[in-house]
């Protein structure tokens, strides 16, 4: 008799768990991290069917995890943002989908430009909620465009006095703007609905989720959407105390915004993909000055919550291993990338767990003598005495299936802790 | 003045450089001298940032500075700079990727390091890759990505180069996010860099330099 889903569940549960509060578990736990589009390439549909058809994406990710058992998994509603349909809704910018400019086949990519401009920092610390109606919106999603003439909101501070603004909202353009931002929504909904079902099946069946709610870093939030990397990059010489006001704004709103999530999904795990502030961005006495005390503050606030902060550590963190150190122990789950795996089990191994490592192009065009041959270095060093989850050193949308299982049948049994 | 100039540019002094040059401009400064003063500043950011002293912010305002100084000489200029180039190079991101600021950095390198740079920009088929081998005859290929999509781009651009006839003329560098040595040997590249550096390093062994 095999076990049930919920001995698989809980057995998988407390394994991570392990692993996260640095015990020792049973094995290293093993997962896609952010499968991405994995599925989608695994069950032979298009990367744009998965953005587009939320039931075949979902039946994807159950027959890729029923296949290959991972010990844990992300949220696909996550993985994949938004469905495409709501994105073509509202006519949105910043990202390019499958099909639409770039082939059927081929990763979502994110388009940045300068949706704040660099003088309008004192607007969007002043009223950060008017300044995203009036002005972000408007940038981002074209349909969204006539937002920018909505009638100013705090006038109905005068009570039914300022009832006549209602008009404003009945404007042609306006009621459309905002149609289809309602289209989007019930988009958005159903698929919603249904990832919350996907989870619900996917526990009974004995796979945990990782992350319920997903957040930026501070300085992030303000390079990746609003500035863009050129333009926070230029701040931090042409208008740094303006930069340092607009971090300290949102890093609040960064941490509100991850417990509502966690509240509303009832899951811990709060993704927190880092993209400005490796190595090679910027030294280490701009990491210190920009990027690593809102995010710091975001962490420990997250855990003061008893949350459990999963920030993805994308490229190469190593000279930035000793500030992590000083995080609370135990209570963080890390992904990484091309980060040094002796220097990160030397200097972090007793603060976070970590997650990640494996090069995806062994993954993709390897071998599998050579993907055994760097899972196992990697059990042996990022996983001496626990402290370790095998995945991707990043999204594995290409990786060749059979060597999947190959990685995922060796870690299983050569990362047993005797 | 040109000393001062140089000095305001590789100390981030934005204000201080474009007040500079326009006062020179009013003393009647030749805007050649200006110009070679621009590439000696732009030549020192380059070695600061290949001694980790330098990164993104300063490349992108230092680019920015000597931008706004060529529009403020662009009226008065009657030639252009000659500087000796050591040999030619392309640059681009493979079909599918749109991905620029490895790219970006890579070109900003090898320009400051003496070599002409093609910068096909990014989201290159192969095709344009093979034209622009033909056309600018460069020595050395480098083709950036940062999706795992790349590996399988970089492997058609090389495949179509070849196809072409000219794969033994050049040499072929890769590098981006995931890029490693195995996809070097997947895409049938002659080298990989995991930084700017190396991709400097790789093509001054390839053309020679100084």
């Amino acid at each position: 008799m095999g076990k049930t889903g919920e001995e698989l569940y809980n057995e998988r549960t407390k394994r991570v768990r392990d692993a996260i509060a640095l015990k020792v578990p049973d094995r290293v736990p093993i997962w896609f991290q952010d499968a991405s589009f994995f599925p989608a390439k695994y069950t032979g549909m298009t990367f744009r069917e998965a953005m587009y058809d939320s039931d075949k994406l979902f039946a994807a990710y159950k027959k890729t995890f029923l296949d290959f058992e991972p010990d844990l998994y992300f949220n696909p509603g996550h993985a994949l943002h938004t469905p495409g349909e709501a994105l073509d809704a509202v006519r949105c910018k910043q990202v390019i989908l499958p099909g639409q400019g770039i082939p059927v086949n081929h990763s979502f990519q994110f388009v940045e430009a300068e949706y704040m401009k660099a003088d309008e920092y004192d607007e969007f610390i002043n009223d950060p909620t008017g300044f995203t109606i009036c002005k972000y919106l408007p940038r981002v999603y074209e349909t969204l465009k006539p937002l920018q003439n909505i009638p100013p909101i705090t006038g109905l501070l005068l009570g039914y006095f300022g009832m006549p603004l209602s008009a404003g909202f009945a404007i042609p353009e306006i009621a459309s703007a905002l149609g289809s931002f309602y289209k989007a929504g019930l988009i958005v909904q159903k698929h919603q609905a249904k990832a919350v079902a996907f989870v619900k099946e996917m526990g009974d069946l004995g796979f945990p989720l990782a992350c319920g709610a997903i957040t930026l870093a501070p300085f992030d939030l303000i390079g990746d959407t609003l500035r863009g990397l050129r333009g926070v990059l230029l701040d931090m010489y042409r208008c740094p105390d303006k930069l340092l006001a607009a971090i300290d704004k949102v890093t609040p709103l960064m941490s509100g915004l991850a417990l509502a999530q966690a509240k509303a999904t009832g899951n811990p795990g709060v993704f927190i993909p880092l993209h400005k502030g490796s190595d090679g961005f910027m030294s280490l006495e701009q990491f210190e000055k920009f990027y690593w005390p809102s995010l710091k503050k975001l962490i420990l606030t997250l855990i003061d919550e008893g949350l459990t902060p999963c920030p993805f550590f994308e490229g190469d963190h190593t000279q930035r291993l000793e500030y992590l150190a000083d995080l609370p122990k135990g209570k963080i789950l890390g992904f990484f990338d091309s980060t040094d795996i002796y220097k990160a089990k030397k200097i972090i191994g007793k603060t976070m767990c970590m997650s990640g490592f494996m090069p995806l192009s062994l993954l993709q065009t390897g071998t599998p003598e050579k993907v055994k041959a760097y899972a196992k270095e990697l059990i042996d060093v990022v996983g001496k005495d626990g402290g370790y989850i095998m995945g991707p050193k990043s999204a594995m949308d290409e990786a060749n299936p059979e060597l999947v299982k190959v990685w995922f049948n060796f870690t299983k049994e050569y990362g047993v802790y005797r | 003045m040109s000393k001062e100039l140089i000095d305001a540019i590789v100390n981030m002094k934005e204000k201080e450089a474009v007040d500079l040059v326009k006062k020179m401009m009013d003393k009647g400064e030749d805007p050649m001298t200006i110009l070679g003063a621009c590439k000696d500043a732009m030549d020192s950011v380059g070695k600061r940032f290949e001694k980790g002293e330098f990164f993104l912010p300063e490349l992108i305002l230092a680019g920015e500075m000597v931008r706004q100084i060529s529009e403020i000489l662009k009226p008065k200029l009657t030639g252009e700079l000659k500087t000796k180039r050591l040999g030619k190079v392309i640059i681009g991101t493979v079909k599918g990727d749109i991905h620029d600021i490895g790219k970006d950095v890579v070109v900003f390198m090898l320009d400051v390091n003496g070599f002409e740079v093609l910068d096909l920009g990014i989201d290159v088929p192969p095709q344009k890759f093979v034209e622009a081998v033909k056309d600018f005859q460069p020595a050395v290929v480098g083709l950036s990505g940062f999706l795992t999509l790349a590996f399988d781009a970089m492997k058609e651009t090389v495949e179509a180069i070849a196809k072409a006839g000219l794969r033994d003329r050049i040499k072929i560098m890769i590098g981006g996010g995931q890029i490693d040595d195995e996809v070097r040997k997947y895409a049938g590249a002659d080298a990989y860099g995991s930084d700017a550096m190396e991709a400097v390093s790789l093509t001054k062994r390839w053309i020679g330099g100084k």
